[in-house]
């Protein structure tokens, strides 16, 4: 099949799942914290002190690559009239209503929206997470202040969680997305279904 | 590690019940410090290396009798000298044994995310059993009194036991058997409540009209309270917090934010599936994807035909 459309470069596709998976590695390692029920996670990575020691690493990792990748793909997302309009027909897109969507680029509204999320999100744990980072950098800090730090870091890690949970369901339920992220391909019905404009800009149609 | 003869009222990170099967408990017990007849002498601090086997680094002077300085993984108790005029003209030394205060309500367990690290017997002592610490310092956050202390060895948290491994065999903790003025006393808490009582009755008729008891109620109390000459202004004892307790930003932490947040998550991925078993995928319309890609030659047994009756398709095969 020589007609697929790219719509990701190798460079694109590794730095995404980069960041995947030093997510699910923090998040894994993160919530084995969180709560008793979830303890049991810590051992995945050695034990409840690994998953203390490597938790901060990883989300310091995740942070760099998620940099560069919001480096790659901010200038695709700036949120446009379109999106806005694409956002109030959320509930026909939900429902597959897909003949009253607006037109979209590259990326749809809740695509955008999820991007920005993310980028408001990952800067606040990786604020909080070094404040409350042992035995490095939370001595320097007074109590107060590592209490706040604690609570703003599990609650936006929950929004994290949340909003990646969405970002994969998305994936799964829009069938010929996956394919994006792991060939870089898309097929061109798909270019035209669900991104319309993005498919006219590149071929024209 | 866990003393028989103790059951397990909390154990930190732990859903289910903790042994506690005899049914009367262990008595809750008390250590008393009486602020008004220590004489700083430090016999308590020795003690407490002494039978824990704890040495500290020798620090330096820094013009203050305080030495160490503050509490260590090596220091589980150290006197605290504050000179204060308490009215004008009226100087006082207020010597105070801090440590840990062994609260009814500890913040330090219900901050701990690592199952048995701390626990709470039913006598009242709140232990650290260091070999399940896993040095998040998440107990440093929980504690009011600011207590718990992190070596730089083995990054394990560290305070004091109240020595639960000598009250577990009857015996008295070892700054309580070392104090020289009998400042330090220990025992049910409700023996150390009525000898507090005739303390601070004695306290009162030399003219301290405020003395009183320290068993912060914030913290459900302690098991380890001060007779204090002036009751009424803790904060004079070298910045003894006046009503101590979990601060909300923890209870927020460890309290309604765990389930509410597990139920978000659960309510997420369960919202995907129900979405997804009943709207179902999103799919690119047939003849959408028919335009770009002309479907294979129609099997012209399985068409529809209306002229052919429903039985005869096969439908089943």
């Amino acid at each position: 099949m020589s007609r697929w459309i790219h719509r990701y470069s190798a460079g694109e596709r590794s730095n995404h799942w980069a960041v995947a998976i030093s997510f699910v590695l923090a998040a894994l390692s993160g919530i084995a914290l969180f709560h008793p029920a979830f303890f049991f996670l810590s051992h995945l990575f050695g034990g409840g002190t690994w998953d203390r020691i490597l938790h901060p690493y990883i989300g310091v990792f995740l942070a760099l690559v998620f940099i560069l990748l919001a480096l790659r793909f901010w200038r695709r997302n700036v949120i446009r009239p379109r999106d806005r309009e694409w956002m109030r027909h959320m509930g026909d897109e939900l429902h597959n209503r897909d003949e009253r969507m607006p037109e979209t680029g590259k990326y749809n509204g809740g695509q955008k929206v999820l991007f920005w999320t993310v980028v408001m999100l990952i800067p606040i744990l990786l604020l909080t997470g070094i404040v409350i980072w042992r035995p490095w950098f939370a001595p320097a800090f007074p109590l107060v202040v590592l209490r706040i730090a604690v609570l703003i870091h599990a609650v936006v890690a929950w929004l994290m969680i949340l909003a990646i949970i969405v970002h994969v369901y998305a994936a799964l339920w829009v069938k010929g997305s996956v394919r994006a992220m792991t060939r870089g391909t898309v097929s061109p019905a798909w270019a035209k279904h669900h991104h319309r404009a993005w498919y006219r800009e590149l071929t024209g149609k | 590690m866990a003393l028989q003869s103790l059951d397990i009222k909390a154990r930190s990170a732990t859903t289910t019940p903790s042994p506690h099967v005899r049914i009367e408990g262990a008595i809750p017990v008390a250590k008393l410090i009486d602020i008004s007849k220590c004489i700083g002498c430090k016999a308590c601090q020795v003690a407490c290396m002494e039978w824990n086997d704890l040495r500290d680094e020798v620090g330096t002077n820094v013009g203050v009798y305080d030495n160490p300085r503050d509490l260590t993984d090596q220091s589980w108790t150290v006197m605290r000298f504050s000179e204060v005029e308490v009215e004008q003209g009226r100087l006082e030394w207020l010597i105070r044994k801090d440590g840990c205060m062994h609260c009814a309500d500890p913040g330090c367990l219900k901050a701990c995310p690592s199952p048995g690290a701390i626990v709470q017997y039913s006598n009242g002592i709140v232990d650290f059993h260091e070999e399940n610490c896993i040095g998040c310092g998440y107990c440093i956050t929980g504690c009011p009194f600011n207590i718990p202390r992190i070596s730089k060895k083995d990054n394990k948290a560290y305070k004091c036991t109240l020595c639960s491994d000598r009250v577990g065999v009857g015996l008295e903790p070892a700054c309580v058997k070392t104090c020289p003025t009998g400042a330090i006393v220990f025992g049910s808490k409700i023996d150390m409540i009525h000898h507090a009582e005739g303390r601070i009755a004695d306290l009162k008729e030399r003219g301290y009209s405020n003395a009183g008891l320290y068993d912060p109620q914030g913290v459900g109390g302690t098991h380890v309270m001060y007779v204090l000459q002036h009751g009424d202004k803790p904060e004079l004892y070298a910045n003894l917090p006046k009503d101590p307790s979990i601060s909300p930003l923890v209870s927020l932490w460890k309290g309604i934010t765990k389930p509410l947040m597990n139920f978000g998550i659960g309510l997420a991925v369960f919202a995907g599936f129900f979405h997804f078993v009943t709207v179902g995928p999103k799919l690119v319309p047939d003849e959408e994807a028919d335009a770009d890609d002309p479907p294979p030659p129609a099997d012209p047994s399985r068409a529809y035909d209306p002229a052919r009756p429903l039985s005869t398709r096969s439908d089943h095969e």
